[in-house]
């Protein structure tokens, strides 16, 4: 509501200057009609309304022709005087009012809140609302742009809003400087379009990610909603009325890291199925088993102490405020950025460092200091913020723990692929270690330098048409045979099977041998060829028919076939 | 009282009174209607439309409607005068000036519009 109201107060203001002008117009056009003058022969002569209107506006204008269509007389250049003073006067009243106008911060506002309104109204694809463009917000952007994906972006920050509108992204993402607590801004923001598939909350207030919760469930019930919360309290009224994830930054980035020192290998897999499809892998990393120094017994630091300890693994903390964190007693006072402090916790015999402060600067004092005293250290290190990504690169930690990082690749793969982050749920859960190396390894040897696609195929018959009707005629596909190269079927194509969901049950690395059945959903990863030639197996009758040797059906015999098919069921 | 709502009323009443003095007498008789006449109905009837700018109603919305029909055809009567006395042979015929009072007849009618929503607007305001 707020830019009608904005437009009509600026066509209130115009009134005046606007009539001001016309009255200005009208005495000087009537004073030079009235006023009498004489022709080029010298004969009495008055201005008509045409010619007065055309000289008064030529010198309102102050462009001046001249005295035409005949020198004026003295009465006539006396009237003119006033003539030319007064529409001076006017102009400048009326072009300074709509100048000021133009800069007045409710008028700016009012025009990008409705280029920003009219932008998202015109999106056409699925789009994901962003509240909140902090560090997270911008990779979970940016992760979406890499995918394809369109998202809208509010923050309450003018500075971040300016960074998004800087960001130089591949597609076009609104952003908008608004308070996202504000149900009409989420409204502006298109919680009721329909192409809106899913809101992300993540900005660091939790009541305000509770509000727009609350309001994205309220007015739009079927949207994935997924908030972060730091707060377990927040979080579990969250999850109260039914919204769909909640991410807890803390107990994320914690878990990541103790499942980075006891599993590398499921970290890994995590790491490459979470990365925009196509860039870099990232080197598996292999933790050292024995006594490891924390630094830092924070929030972060207690839940990296408590994984740790489940794990087996001993860990002396440094601390610099014992009393206030509740630090264990044998804990060694200080920051950890001395040699002293260090030395005391045994870094010398020590096989690894957790920097894990809040502090940037420390952590990496803390990492160099360490280093010195023992340069075989395995290093890790907290991220505290994105802009220090330099600082970080250049000093060459073993494992960089971002937490921005890690809740934008958690947000993202929860909310464009659900059956890859219940895959990880259940790698994560996986005991034995031994099924998790081969696959990485698989993976590894699978796609080379470079991330993996995941997809989904559904046997439903919107998704995979072909498929869904040969199931329906009762043969049987395996899981093996729809991952046949469509145009040679002596070779597979190059993809891994990773999660085969039948009705509601979950199968972790399902056999190639296994039947499918209708509503299977499978999560493939492979290289992004694969993806699109199994697109074309599953939706295409007659590459089905090439790849499982089974009767081609198509076009209009296959529909009556399995019309018929139908009839005789029932 | 409003004082605003007094210039208001002033000023749509006049440019419906001026149009009238000009529309009356005989249609192609030039001497029955003044050009002063038309030039005052012109200005009022511009500041009649600036002064309904801005109005959020409804009935606003129509009363600028009405104004702006209003203006354009003054408007148009007045440069098909101005044309016929200064670019047309013969100067200012019977027939061009019967065209300039049907014109200046049709913004009369507007303007008599304009009125009677102002007096609509003025008696359901009294509830």
């Amino acid at each position: 509501m707020v830019m009608p109201t904005v437009f009509f107060l600026i066509l209130r203001r115009l009134r005046n200057p606007l009539i001001l002008l016309v009255c200005v117009y009208a005495i000087a056009v009537l004073g030079l009609t009235l006023i009498p003058g004489v022709d080029d022969q010298g004969r009495p002569w008055r201005m008509d309304f045409f010619h007065a209107f055309y000289f008064v506006s030529f010198t309102g204008s102050t462009i001046g022709f001249g005295e035409i269509p005949y020198p004026f007389t003295d009465e006539q250049r006396f009237w003119v005087l006033v003539c030319i003073y007064i529409s001076v006067v006017a102009w400048l009243y009326a072009i300074g009012t709509a100048l000021a106008m133009v800069q007045d911060p409710a008028f700016r506002y009012a025009v990008t809140h409705n280029s920003f309104a009219r932008n998202v109204r015109r999106i056409v694809e699925p789009f994901f609302l962003v509240c909140g463009y902090g560090d997270t917000g911008h990779l979970l952007v940016r992760g979406l742009v890499a995918r394809g994906l369109r998202s809208v972006v509010l923050d309450h920050n003018q500075d971040r809003i300016n960074n998004l509108k800087l960001a130089n992204l591949d597609i076009f993402v609104p952003g908008l400087l608004a308070d996202a607590a504000d149900p009409a801004n989420l409204i502006t923001a298109g919680l009721q379009h329909r192409r809106c598939v899913g809101v992300v909350a993540l900005t660091n207030n939790d009541n305000v990610n509770l509000k727009i919760a609350i309001t994205s469930k309220l007015l739009n019930p079927d949207l994935r909603v997924i908030c972060r919360s730091e707060i377990h309290d927040v979080g579990i009224n969250m999850e109260s009325f039914g919204t769909d994830e909640i991410v807890n930054p803390f107990d994320l980035f914690a878990d990541r890291l103790a499942m980075a020192l006891h599993s590398p290998a499921s970290y890994i897999i995590h790491q490459w199925l979470t990365s925009a499809p196509g860039s870099p892998l990232q080197e598996p990393l292999f933790p050292p088993r024995g006594q490891w120094v924390l630094c830092g017994y924070g929030r972060f630091g207690k839940v990296v102490q408590q994984y740790l300890s489940f794990e087996g693994v001993d860990a002396t903390i440094i601390e610099a405020d014992p009393v206030k964190t509740n630090a264990p007693d044998d804990a060694v006072l200080g920051r950890g950025t001395e040699a002293v402090t260090l030395r005391q916790a045994g870094i010398e015999q020590a096989v690894g460092v957790v920097a894990g402060t809040d502090d940037d600067a420390n952590n990496l004092s803390i990492i160099m200091t360490g280093k010195e005293l023992n340069p075989d250290l395995f290093t890790v290190g907290r991220q505290n913020k994105q802009e220090n990504q330099a600082i970080f690169e250049a000093a060459e930690l073993n494992l960089v723990m971002e937490r921005s990082d890690i809740i934008a690749r958690s947000v993202i793969t929860l909310i464009t692929n659900p059956l890859l982050a219940e895959f990880l749920r259940a790698i994560d859960t996986e005991d034995d270690e031994n099924v998790v190396n081969v696959l990485a390894s698989r993976i590894s040897g699978l796609v080379g330098q470079n991330v993996p696609d995941t997809w989904t195929v559904e046997t439903t018959k919107a998704a995979s048409p072909a498929l869904a009707i040969q199931l329906f005629q009762g043969a049987t596909v395996t899981v093996k045979q729809i991952m046949v190269d469509p145009s040679d079927r002596d070779h597979s194509l190059p993809c891994i099977p990773l999660l085969l969901k039948h009705a509601g049950e979950r199968q972790l690395l399902p056999d190639e041998e296994t039947t499918l059945a209708h509503g299977d959903q499978i999560l493939f990863c492979g290289h992004h060829t694969a993806a699109r030639r199994m697109t074309t197996t599953v939706v295409n009758h007659n590459t089905l028919a090439y790849v499982t040797g089974h009767q081609p059906v198509d076009g209009l015999l296959g529909w009556l076939r399995s019309k018929s098919a139908a009839a005789t069921k029932t | 009282m409003n004082l605003e709502k007094v210039i208001f009323a002033f000023f749509i009443t006049l440019a419906l009174t001026l149009n009238f003095g000009f529309f009356i007498g005989e249609i192609d008789n030039p001497a029955h209607h003044h050009t002063y006449e038309l030039f005052a109905a012109i200005i009022v009837s511009v500041i009649a439309t600036i002064m309904k700018f801005g109005d959020r109603s409804q009935l606003g919305a129509v009363l600028l409607a009405a104004s702006l029909v209003a203006d354009l055809q003054l408007i148009a009567a007045a440069l098909l005068w101005g044309a016929a006395v200064n670019t047309l042979d013969g100067g200012l015929s019977a027939s061009t000036m019967a065209s300039i009072v049907s014109l200046s007849g049709g913004a009369l009618l507007a303007n008599f519009v304009s009125v009677i929503l102002l007096v609509i607007e003025t008696v359901m305001s009294r509830r």
